[in-house]
């Protein structure tokens, strides 16, 4: 019999992302209650390993393809496979991890499949039979209850939201191999280049966030090379300030986030941007610096589950939000913070 | 070339959004275009004024959703058509994808249909990708630059900025771009273009006009509410100097134990 939970693995170079395995286990737990197993799905040139791994997060049966074709991720041979894998099996539930692609995916198939799709879900339930999942919109400033009619009833997991299952390296199995659905000519775009970014923790899977808003270049004391004009001198401050930032973040073994402030005048690369219009992070520990707090940069962060403020403006309105304050300047307060957690990490 | 750019109307991202007696409302925060379909109008201009062709601004909504297809105007699109129809009311993702899908091909001979990331008032963030595959074109996610795009020779090159890195893709036109918001900067609408916009005849689309049926909503929302509040306690660290800051602030953290 087929099951009635079917989870997409995300993957990358054979290493998948955590947050499928918590859609695995937020699988799991949807198939105690609907009776049955899990079915995992992982593709790309280096899933195998990866499908291995699937049974020891809980996969009953796991199907895996790693044609050439489905190397690059390209969201058409990706879906029209995984579409056709589930049409032979017609499961209940199809989750996703909340990742680029995975939200792609489940998007597309829905169309494929005639069904619903209910992206970046923080909460599934089972009522009657039926699932209900819950949505933050409006960026969170309000939350929806959402089911759907129709079977499967597709979802995406956001991250860090529902909880890593363990490994257990006793639960294992022989997962099977299947072949793409399209052959490469029919497939209408092709990758041509790739390069990768340079490394360091994922802002979405960081346990722990050091950000920098628009106040790590305010620091006078510091004197900038010569020859730079006005705008070049703050960008130069502020990167001075972000070093801060990143040697307190890469001290507690976490990622470096900054305020869409901060992104726009130039200081940090948008891929750190931190809010409605950037990324949406729920590390354990979000540490602001120099940042005020605006309602967007909340959307983003504001499911953190601590989150310490250090701001030279006692109203700013992060503080609000923050369980540990400091009224000060980042320059003076975040070297001595970082030495104070390299001792007291043993680092 | 042809280029169509859908948009939505949506509240203010700085809008206090709360439910009152089970309803949504914003007080009166304004409405304006999703800040992320500013991208793609500028995009969608962009390419319009490198080689030529027309932008036609695309909207599914009531009578005020037409503000957004205004700005899109006032900032340089060419044309816009607004599709309303009571049996789209309370749709789903499906609903509205199949429906722009519908409208893009009664536009005819679209080389490229460009969407922002995602409206910032139901998060979904799959109208592009729907729309992509109801029409059975390729989607091209995340954009961050186009490279090239070339209508003879019907194909397009962009760069993709992923979670692991750069991606260069190459595709067959047409084509359904989504765009980031490192592509470019919008625009803003000028005073010549908000003259144009005020004054131009938007046609309205019903379901009849696109030829399709109303769509079967199957995504409900039995319930919204706000979310509880942040139970939270803030305590002001302070200190002699900052290192003495410091070492009770880092005591403080450890022994919450979050670490």
């Amino acid at each position: 019999m087929s099951n009635k939970v079917w989870v997409f693995i995300d993957q990358f170079k054979g290493k998948a992302f955590p947050v499928s395995w918590e859609a695995l286990g937020a699988g799991r737990s949807l198939a105690e209650k609907l009776g049955g197993g899990v079915t995992a799905v992982v593709f790309g040139t280096q899933s195998q390993g990866v499908a291995g791994e699937a049974f020891h997060y809980g996969a009953d049966e796991v199907f895996y393809a790693d044609d050439a074709s489905l190397g690059d991720y390209r969201p058409e041979p990706y879906t029209a496979l995984l579409s056709k894998l589930v049409k032979g099996a017609a499961p209940e539930v199809l989750l996703f991890p909340t990742t680029t692609r995975g939200r792609e995916l489940a998007a597309m198939c829905a169309i494929d499949l005639n069904t619903g799709v209910m992206p970046d879900v923080t909460g599934l339930s089972m009522e009657n039979g039926r699932v209900y999942a819950t949505r933050p919109v409006y960026a969170g400033k309000l939350i929806t209850k959402v089911a759907c009619d129709t079977q499967p009833q597709i979802a995406t997991t956001r991250t860090r939201t529902f909880p890593m299952p363990p490994a257990d390296p006793a639960r294992s199995g022989t997962p099977t191999k299947v072949e793409p659905a399209l052959a490469e000519g029919e497939i209408a775009s092709k990758v041509v280049e790739y390069t990768e970014s340079g490394g360091g923790v994922s802002l979405s899977d960081a346990a722990v966030i050091v950000s920098g808003g628009r106040g790590v270049s305010n620091n006078p004391a510091l004197t900038p090379p010569a020859g730079l004009d006005e705008k070049q001198a703050e960008v130069w401050r502020a990167q001075q300030g972000f070093k801060l930032v990143g040697d307190l973040a890469a001290t507690l073994g976490g990622a470096v986030g900054a305020s869409r402030a901060a992104v726009d005048a130039g200081y940090i690369p948008y891929e750190h941007q931190v809010g409605q219009t950037g990324k949406v992070v729920a590390p354990d520990l979000y540490i602001a610096c120099g940042i005020s707090g605006a309602i967007q940069h909340q959307a983003g962060m504001r499911t953190s589950k601590m989150i310490v403020a250090v701001n030279k403006d006692a109203e700013a309105p992060i503080f609000k939000m923050a369980r540990f304050g400091v009224v000060g300047d980042l320059y003076a307060i975040l070297p001595p913070l970082t030495e104070a957690f390299k001792k007291k990490l043993g680092k | 070339m042809k280029i169509v750019v859908c948009v939505k109307q949506v509240p203010d991202s700085a809008a206090k959004v709360v439910v009152e007696n089970g309803k949504v409302t914003w007080g009166d925060a304004p409405l304006v275009i999703n800040p992320w379909d500013e991208f793609a109008v500028e995009s969608a201009l962009l390419q319009m004024e490198a080689q030529g062709g027309e932008v036609i601004a695309v909207t599914i909504g009531g009578e005020n959703s037409k503000d957004a297809l205004k700005h899109a105007l006032a900032m340089g699109a060419s044309s816009a058509i607004h599709i309303s129809d009571p049996a789209l009311m309370g749709s789903d993702s499906q609903g509205i994808a199949r429906a722009l899908a519908a409208a893009i091909q009664k536009i005819g001979d679209v080389n490229v249909a460009f969407f922002g990331r995602q409206a910032i008032d139901g998060d979904m963030g799959v109208t592009a990708a729907q729309t992509a595959r109801a029409l059975g074109w390729p989607m091209l996610s995340q954009v961050s630059v186009i490279n090239s795009l070339d209508p003879s020779g019907g194909t397009i090159r962009v760069g993709r900025a992923t979670e692991e890195g750069r991606q260069v893709v190459e595709a067959k036109l047409p084509v359904v771009v989504s765009v980031g918001k490192d592509i470019a900067e919008p625009r803003y609408p000028s005073f010549m273009g908000i003259r144009k916009a005020s004054k131009a005849t938007i046609p309205t689309w019903s379901l009849a006009d696109l030829g399709i049926p109303a769509p079967v909503a199957v995504v409900h929302w039995p319930e919204i509410t706000n979310p509880p509040a942040r139970e939270v306690v803030t305590e002001m660290v302070t200190g002699g100097s900052p290192q003495e800051i410091a070492e009770k602030l880092a005591d403080r953290i450890l022994a919450e134990k979050v670490l």
